[in-house]
Order: C-alpha cells, then sequence, then structure tokens
C-alpha cells in the first residue's frame, strides 16, 4: 500500500512540474520571448555562481566530514609511500581543480548575455596554446616521475630475508601455505587437489620438502618490521589480495603465480591501541570479482612479534600430517618435546628480531 | 555513390530524370515500413538509434536504482521485490547472484547499448551528412543494417535477462575464468553464451556504422568542405569511428576465442582450475588468463574514448553557437583529438597494474597514460577561453556542455590519480575507480548527449523541447552527479572494493552505511529526473512548441540551412556550397556569418 502512495505522490509531483513548465511556455509567449530569454539567462547565470560557491563549500566540508574515515596511517613502509604520492598527486590535481572550476564558471557568470556585449572574436591563439600545452606536461613529468620511483621501489625485488607465504585464493576463501624447517615449499600440481583428503592445495607427497608445510586457512601470521614476501596463485577463478591498510594489492591468477611484498610497520596488537578499537583485525579482501560468494571472501593478517610468530609456528602441524595422521613420524608430538620446539624457536626468534632491527 | 545516385539510385536504376534534380524532393513512393521501419534515411536512424538508446539508458538506469537499494539499505527487506523477481530477490532481499548480474547488465548496456550505440549512432547518422552536405550517408542500406544490427544485438541481450540461471553476472569486463566456468558462477551458464552472440552483433552493427561514417566523411563532403571547414563534431565523429573500427575487432576476437573455451575444449584463459562446487580439476593447462585482459582492454580502452569524443564534438558546437564566438583553437581541437586517439590505442595496460603484469612495461604504460593529460588539458582550456569574453546563452544544451566541462575536469583529474601505478596498487578495484569513471566517462558523455540532444532536437523533429523541464533536468542532475559521486571517491580511498553488494561484514569498510544510503536516496532522484526527460521528449515530438525559423540557434553550419523538416535528401535544389570554417561569430562586428556566404573582399582575416 506504501508503495502505491510512494508512487502517487511522484506522479503528482511530476505533473505539477509538467504543469509548471507547460504554462512557463505560455507565459513567455504572453511576456514577449526576448524578455522570457532573459530573464531564464539571469537565472541560470546567477545559478553558475551559486554552484561554484556551494560546490567549493561542499568540497571542503565532504573532506572535512570523511577525512577520518579513510583508514588513518598506512602500516606498511610500501603503504607510506603511496601515501606521500597521494599527496603529492592531491597538491597538484587540487590546484588545476580548484583553478579551472573557478574559471568555467565565473566565465559563464560573467560572460552571461547582455544586449550591450559584443563577443569578442578570439579564434586562436599560439602563444596561449603554447603555455597550456607545455605546463600541464611539466606538472606530469613531475607526478611520473616520483611515481616511478616509488613504483620501482614497491615492485623490486624483495629483500633476502623475507618471509615467504604463498597465498592461495578460491572460491570463495584463502589458503597460506608456509615452507617448513627445511626452507624449501614443496612442489604442488593441481591435479592433487582433494579437499576431502585434506589436499587443499594439491601438494606432491611424493616431494619429501612437502611434508613439513605448513597450510592453513583464512588466517595469515606476519612478523612486524620483517619484510614479507607473498607468492600468490589461485585455486579457480581470478581474486585479489587486497590489503588495504598495507595499501597493497596484487592479482591471483589461476595458472600464473605473481608475487609482491612489503614490510607491516605495526603488529595487531598496537593498531588495536591506535584505533582505539579492540576488535581491530587486518582484513583481507578480495578486490576481483570471483562469483557470488565474492563480498564475504574475507581473511585476516595477525601481525605479530618474532616470538609470537615461532610460537605459533611451532604450534602448527604440517598438512602430511593431517593428511596422514598415522603416516607421520611427528604426528603425536609427546606434549613436553613442543615446549623445546616452542623455546629454541623463542630464541631464534630473538636472533632474528636483533637481525632484521639491523637491516632497518 | 554520388549524392544523387543515393537519394534516387533504388527508385530510378539508371534513368535519370533532369527535373528531377531541380527540386530535389522525391517522389517514390514510401511506405509504412520504409519510412519508419526499414528506413535507409540517415535522420530516421538516427531517431530509432536514439529511441533504442533511450529504452536502454531507463532499463540500465533501473538496474543501478535496484543495486543501489541493496547498497543503501542492505538490511532492508522490500517485499515488493519478490513479488517481480522471485527467487532473485527472496524475501524482498537482492540475492548476491541478482546483484552481480546487475551490475553487470548495468555496465554493459550503458557503456555498449547507450553510450557507444546511442550516443554515436544518434548523432553520427544525424549530423554527419547534414553538417557536411550530404544528401545521405555513402550506404544507407549498410547504415540501415547498422541499426538492424543493434537491434539483434538488443534483442539478444534482452533475452538473456530472462534465462532461469540469469544474465552474465561476471562483470562487465567478462574475465575468464569465472565467465568460462558455468560450475563456478551461474551467470557464466546461458546468460553468458548469449552476451557474447548479443556483443558480436553490437562489433557488426558498429563496424558497418564506423566504416560508413569514415566513408561519408572522406567522400562525400559537399564542395568548398575542405577538412579544415568541418564543425568539430564532425571530427570527432570521425576519430571515433576510426577507433571503433580498429579496435572492436579486437574483442570480437577475444570474445570468440572465450566460447572457445567455454565449448570447444581448448585452453587459451585456462590453466590448473580446480572447482570446488564440483570437486573437479579441469584438464585445462597453459592458458593465460591475463591473455584476455590484453585483448579486452585493446578494445576497452579505447572504447571510453569512443565514448567520450563524441560527446566533446557535441559540447565544442554548442559551446561555441551559445557563445557566440568561435571555438578557441581549432587546429588544436583538432590535433588533441588526434592525439587522444593515437594514445587511446597505447595506454590499455592501465587496466592491468596489479595482474602480476611486468613493473617495466606498467611504467612504460604510467607514462603514455598521462601524456593523455596533455591533449585533455589543452581541450579544457580551449573550452574556458571559448567562454570568455563570450556573449552566453544558457540554452539548456549549453548548461549541459558547461556541466560537461566541469564533470570532464573532475573526473580527468582523478583519472591522473588511477593512470599512475603506484596509487593504482591501493585504488585498483575500489569505488574510486567506480567515482572516476562514472563521472569523466558515465555522466560527462550523458551531458555530451544530453547537450547534443537539447540542441538538434529542434532539427530532428520542427519543435522544441521544454525549457523549463530542461533547466530542471540539468541542475538536478549536475548538482546529484557530484552528490552521487564525489563522495565515493572518498570510499574509494577507504579501500572499499568495487561489486560488494554489503559491506557490513567487514570491520574495515562498514564505516560509511549513512553515506551509501544518501548516495543512494540521491541516486533515485536523479533518475526520476532522467524519466522526466525522457517524458519531455516524447511529449515534445507530438506537442512541443514548433520552430519557425530555419536557423533557430543563429548558427553558421549547414544542416540549418535545411528546411525545418528536412525530407529525404536534406536539402530541396542543389546542396549548398560552402566558403568558409563553420565558426565565423562575431567577426567583423556580425553576430555570425553562416558557411554558405562567399568571404567578401573586405573581411578582416584570421
Amino acid at each position: 500500500m506504501s508503495n502505491f502512495f510512494i508512487f502517487l505522490i511522484l506522479l503528482l509531483g511530476f505533473l505539477i512540474t509538467f504543469q509548471i513548465a507547460k504554462a512557463s511556455e505560455y507565459v513567455a509567449v504572453l511576456k514577449g520571448e526576448k524578455k522570457a530569454f532573459e530573464q531564464h539567462n539571469r537565472v541560470n547565470g546567477f545559478l553558475m555562481i551559486v554552484f561554484l560557491v556551494g560546490g567549493l563549500i561542499g568540497v571542503y566540508w565532504c573532506n572535512e566530514l570523511f577525512r577520518g574515515k579513510i583508514l588513518g596511517e598506512a602500516a606498511s613502509q610500501h603503504g607510506q609511500e603511496i601515501d606521500k604520492m597521494l599527496y603529492i598527486t592531491i597538491a597538484i590535481t587540487g590546484v588545476v581543480f580548484v583553478l579551472t572550476q573557478v574559471l568555467l564558471f565565473w566565465f559563464a557568470y560573467k560572460f552571461q548575455h547582455s544586449e550591450k556585449r559584443k563577443a569578442y572574436y578570439f579564434p586562436h591563439d599560439n602563444r596561449l596554446e603554447l603555455i597550456w600545452t607545455v605546463v600541464p606536461a611539466i606538472a606530469l613529468t613531475v607526478l611520473v616521475g616520483f611515481g616511478l620511483m616509488y613504483w620501482f621501489r614497491i615492485t623490486g625485488d624483495a629483500p633476502k630475508d623475507a618471509l615467504q607465504v604463498e597465498v592461495t585464493g578460491k572460491q570463495f576463501g584463502w589458503i597460506f601455505r608456509y615452507e617448513g624447517k627445511d626452507g624449501i615449499f614443496g612442489k604442488k600440481f593441481y591435479q592433487n587437489i582433494n579437499d576431502g583428503k585434506s589436499n587443499s592445495l594439491g601438494l606432491i607427497w611424493d616431494d619429501p620438502a612437502t611434508h613439513d608445510d605448513i597450510v592453513v586457512n583464512q588466517e595469515m601470521y606476519v612478523v612486524v618490521n620483517r619484510p614479507v614476501k607473498l607468492i600468490i596463485n589461485s585455486r579457480d577463478v581470478i581474486h585479489d589480495v587486497g590489503l588495504a591498510h598495507f595499501r597493497m594489492k596484487m592479482d591471483a591468477v589461476p595458472g600464473t603465480p605473481t608475487t609482491m611484498w612489503f614490510t607491516p610497520l605495526f603488529t595487531t596488537e598496537e593498531m588495536k591501541k591506535k584505533t582505539n578499537n579492540p576488535d581491530f583485525e587486518y582484513e583481507i579482501s578480495c578486490d576481483q570479482m570471483c562469483g557470488r560468494g565474492h563480498y564475504t571472501m574475507k581473511g585476516v593478517v595477525k601481525v605479530v612479534t618474532p616470538e609470537e610468530f615461532i610460537l605459533w609456528r611451532a604450534k602448527q602441524k604440517p598438512n602430511y600430517a593431517l593428511a596422514f595422521p598415522d603416516k607421520a613420524p611427528d604426528a603425536q608430538p609427546a606434549k613436553d618435546s613442543t615446549k623445546v620446539v616452542a623455546s629454541t624457536a623463542l630464541a631464534n626468534a630473538n636472533a632474528m628480531a636483533k637481525v632484521s632491527a639491523k637491516n632497518n | 555513390m554520388s549524392n544523387e545516385a543515393i537519394l534516387h539510385g533504388h527508385s530510378e536504376a539508371g534513368t535519370h530524370d533532369p527535373h528531377h534534380d531541380e527540386h530535389g524532393a522525391h517522389h517514390h513512393k514510401e511506405t509504412f515500413i520504409t519510412k519508419y521501419v526499414f528506413s535507409q534515411d540517415h535522420k530516421m536512424i538516427c531517431k530509432q538509434f536514439i529511441i533504442t538508446g533511450m529504452i536502454w539508458a531507463i532499463l540500465g538506469g533501473l538496474m543501478s536504482v535496484l543495486f543501489r537499494l541493496q547498497l543503501g539499505y542492505p538490511d532492508s527487506t522490500f517485499p515488493i521485490l519478490e513479488e517481480i523477481f522471485g527467487k532473485w530477490a527472496k524475501g524482498g532481499k537482492i540475492q548476491p547472484e541478482f546483484y552481480y548480474a546487475l551490475v553487470t547488465m548495468h555496465g554493459t548496456v550503458l557503456v555498449f547499448f547507450v553510450l557507444t550505440g546511442g550516443l554515436s549512432g544518434t548523432f553520427a547518422n544525424f549530423l554527419i551528412p547534414l553538417q557536411i552536405g550530404a544528401r545521405d550517408m555513402a550506404s544507407p542500406f549498410l547504415n540501415m543494417l547498422s541499426y538492424w544490427f543493434f537491434w539483434l544485438a538488443s534483442v539478444i541481450i534482452l533475452c538473456s535477462l530472462f534465462v532461469q540461471t540469469g544474465p552474465a553476472s561476471g562483470g562487465w569486463t567478462v574475465y575468464p575464468p569465472l565467465s568460462a566456468l558455468g560450475d563456478a558462477n551461474d551467470g557464466s551458464k546461458a546468460g553468458m553464451d548469449l552476451w557474447i552472440i548479443g556483443m558480436a552483433m553490437f562489433v557488426v552493427s558498429s563496424l558497418l556504422g564506423g566504416l560508413n561514417y569514415i566513408s561519408t566523411i572522406l567522400n562525400m563532403r559537399t564542395k568548398g568542405m575542405s577538412m579544415t571547414r568541418l564543425p568539430l563534431t564532425i571530427w570527432a565523429i570521425l576519430f571515433t569511428a576510426i577507433l571503433g573500427v580498429l579496435s572492436f575487432p579486437v574483442l570480437l576476437s577475444g570474445l570468440i576465442l572465450l566460447l572457445f573455451d567455454r565449448h570447444a575444449g581448448t585452453s587459451f584463459y585456462l590453466s590448473d582450475i580446480f572447482i570446488a562446487s564440483t570437486q573437479k580439476a579441469l584438464p585445462n593447462e597453459g592458458g593465460s588468463a591475463i591473455l584476455f585482459q590484453h585483448l579486452f582492454w585493446f578494445l576497452g580502452h579505447p572504447e571510453v574514448y569512443i565514448i567520450i569524443l563524441p560527446a566533446m564534438g557535441l559540447v565544442s558546437e554548442v559551446m561555441s553557437v551559445n557563445s557566440r564566438k568561435p571555438v578557441f583553437g581549432y587546429m588544436a581541437m583538432v590535433g588533441s583529438l588526434f592525439a587522444i586517439t593515437i594514445l587511446a590505442f597505447l595506454v590499455w595496460a592501465h587496466h592491468m597494474f596489479v595482474t602480476g603484469l611486468n613493473p617495466f612495461l606498467g611504467s612504460v604504460f604510467v607514462l603514455l597514460t598521462l601524456l593523455i593529460a596533455v591533449p585533455s588539458a589543452i581541450k579544457v582550456f580551449n573550452w574556458l577561453t571559448t567562454l570568455w569574453k563570450g556573449n552566453i546563452r544558457f540554452t539548456p544544451a549549453m548548461l549541459f556542455a558547461i556541466g560537461f566541462v566541469s564533470l570532464f575536469i573532475s573526473g580527468g583529474l582523478t583519472g591522473i590519480f588511477l593512470g599512475n601505478s603506484t596509487l593504482d596498487i591501493h585504488l585498483h578495484d575500489t569505488l574510486f575507480v567506480i567515482a572516476h569513471f562514472h563521472i569523466v566517462m558515465g555522466v560527462s558523455a550523458f551531458f555530451g548527449m544530453f547537450c547534443g540532444v537539447y540542441h538538434w532536437f529542434p532539427k530532428m523533429y520542427g519543435r522544441y523541447l521544454n525549457n523549463l523541464m530542461g533547466y530542471i533536468h540539468f541542475w538536478v542532475t549536475f548538482i546529484g552527479a557530484y552528490l552521487i559521486f564525489w563522495p565515493m571517491h572518498y570510499e574509494g580511498l577507504a579501500g572499499l572494493p568495487r561489486r560488494y553488494p554489503d559491506y557490513s561484514g567487514w570491520a574495515s569498510f562498514n564505516q560509511f552505511g549513512d553515506l551509501n544510503r544518501f548516495i543512494s536516496t540521491v541516486a533515485m532522484v536523479v533518475f526520476a529526473v532522467q524519466l522526466m526527460f525522457v517524458f519531455n521528449f516524447f511529449y515534445s515530438i507530438f506537442k512541443g512548441r514548433k520552430v519557425t525559423s530555419q536557423n533557430p540557434w543563429g548558427s553558421t553550419t549547414l544542416e540549418w540551412t535545411a528546411p525545418i523538416r528536412p525530407g529525404h535528401g536534406n536539402w530541396p535544389g542543389e546542396i549548398p556550397e560552402v566558403h568558409r570554417w563553420a565558426y565565423d561569430y562575431g567577426k567583423d562586428g556580425r553576430e555570425y556569418i553562416p558557411q554558405t556566404e562567399p568571404v567578401g573582399s573586405s573581411e578582416s582575416k584570421h
């Protein structure tokens, strides 16, 4: 019923507008076409300047309103460079924006029709053309220069000591693989994928290097201040690893692995304090349309201290152990052995932390 | 074919009646079918294109209203939707599949069927013969076929909306593997086949039209109409047609390979795929999903210029006429159109910075992409200078022209953000992109189109559109467009990914609920006002104020030397001869000098 009323009100509003519009034509005929034209012209000319002033105020106000909502400080080194580039671009384009919009609406207002004025015959001027070819070209050279400098830094090779994580997108979730103690990702082949038999990546069990690989779902652990290199795959369609807080993004393409690296600057715990949000998580969003569950394809990045990372890793069972619970020799570890692993791991972690601190 | 042969060709077949030429009126019998349906008159084909385009625009706009409803009110239910759409809106909520089908078809319809077919088809057909001084197109028959292939494409795409598994729903860019695998996505079943066939028909239509436009412009200009005397509309249409002819075949080839991958077991785009829904690994190996993106964007990028160049041409012309002064820097305007046309082919990979593209290759595309800003800047400053010291009449057409420039500036500047690969890493596939291209090629191309419709409606139908409704239409659309898309940039800066029907499950992206509601409300108001325009259009065809003078806008170009309602053949008697360029406004103290007037001995030179 309410739909019907809304429709009725709309129809009524439309009819009224139509009648007024129709009447305005008759009024114009009565008043004289010329007079009506001049009146319309004045109103529209005035609206031009109103739009300009209102628009500029609106732009400012909009910025005040939303500035605080756009994620805050970038949480990776690359992200901070991208933010710098953003500010450089905003500064240059902002000047051009205000200048050209002001000229546009000011000219429209200033040079609106008047009986007294004759339009100025001004077909071309090579000097002016030259100015507005060269000046934008210079401005763009600056932007290209800065842009490419950052671009090559960001897309350059990852540091040798980077933590490697293999990320695989699937409809609709994320799988992460860590190399085991051997420091090698075991071989895999997509035909071997079998979700029922705990082999979601198609690892080739004949390759011993796969036996210690750790495979986890949805949550990726990385270490603060240590570069992390993601090797990105997809199991089915194209996905995209979107890391808004780190300002990073890379497609996951089936059959063509891609890579991306960055250095997280704040642990999840630190971000909880920084954002005053006890539930804060770094979210991984899928940024490339991948089917009906695209908008739910969420992963989480846990940025932790080196100690926490080693502890976490020590607790993970290799995928092999999950696939063959009876075969794996270390499938049923004694309780105290975990502790031993953890404590040696902790020692390693401290050493690592020192190394990465030096590197920075 | 010569101009005379076109007019009389099929009725006279060789026997030429000299008397016929003198008054030029056509005596061959016309039935309803040949006049209104299978018409070969460029003016009628133009009307067919614009009306089909309008129907598509309403449908496409309606789709956006529906998905904006979901975005603005993700928690509400609308039982009426379930009544209309059944399982697609179960419980009154738009289902994700439905949402994705809507955004995909909204994009397809608006980009191809409205802003390419509707815009180029309408104004190329209407203006080329009338402004260059020709009786009709070089091949009226191919021109007719061009419309009917467009119609066929429209019907096929329309049918795809009613397929049980839904229309294509992998985004208007139809990236495989998603679009190749029915098991991965319902929309990639029969709907996708219809999409490909429909688009193939569309490409045929666009090629027939484009070749015709090019050959007509190059061969059939009237006496004295040298290329440098052409109005900028014609230049813009010429470059548009060249872009289309060179790039659409590449899309077609890409789509044919996609069709093979779907049905013939080939692996052009497929490799290493395991489908979760069927728990099966596909046999395809060695294909490259990125290959499709190269083929797609090799058309896809020129496509945005195919959309915007005609709008630029229309705006240049209308702006000059209503400022009562020549368009500033005519040769620079032509030169920048040319530069944009060349560069349009060299920038496609800027859509692919984050696909794993070689970073060096990416940097080349950054350079070429930002280079396009130079000819664009030239055009903007030339438009500003055209307004400067003019004597401006704010007709609705002129308002839309000014609005176009404003939107083109705003959208063009955000293009500098996205064309820079460093920023694109963060902004790629976010709402920033949506805001950018809707402003720069969506809304502004619409503004170019409206500008053209308001300006040439009197020539098309011999009546005026209602002015006041035109003013309301402009101001609401203009303000609305900024209200919708300006704040959307902030959502993009916050990283909100595009093609999400609901952000409430995301802690990082759920802070814009109020804004989304606001945008949706404005979108509905703007849509309603477009309906008012459509009403104004059809009402005025029959009941609008009649045009009483041959040249109501005081324009120099040739179309206004034709009768108020030109018949097939456009000019009774001889085609007028041209003696000067198209922009002698305000010269030597005269209001305007028509192109047909010989240059006087005392006239000043420029």
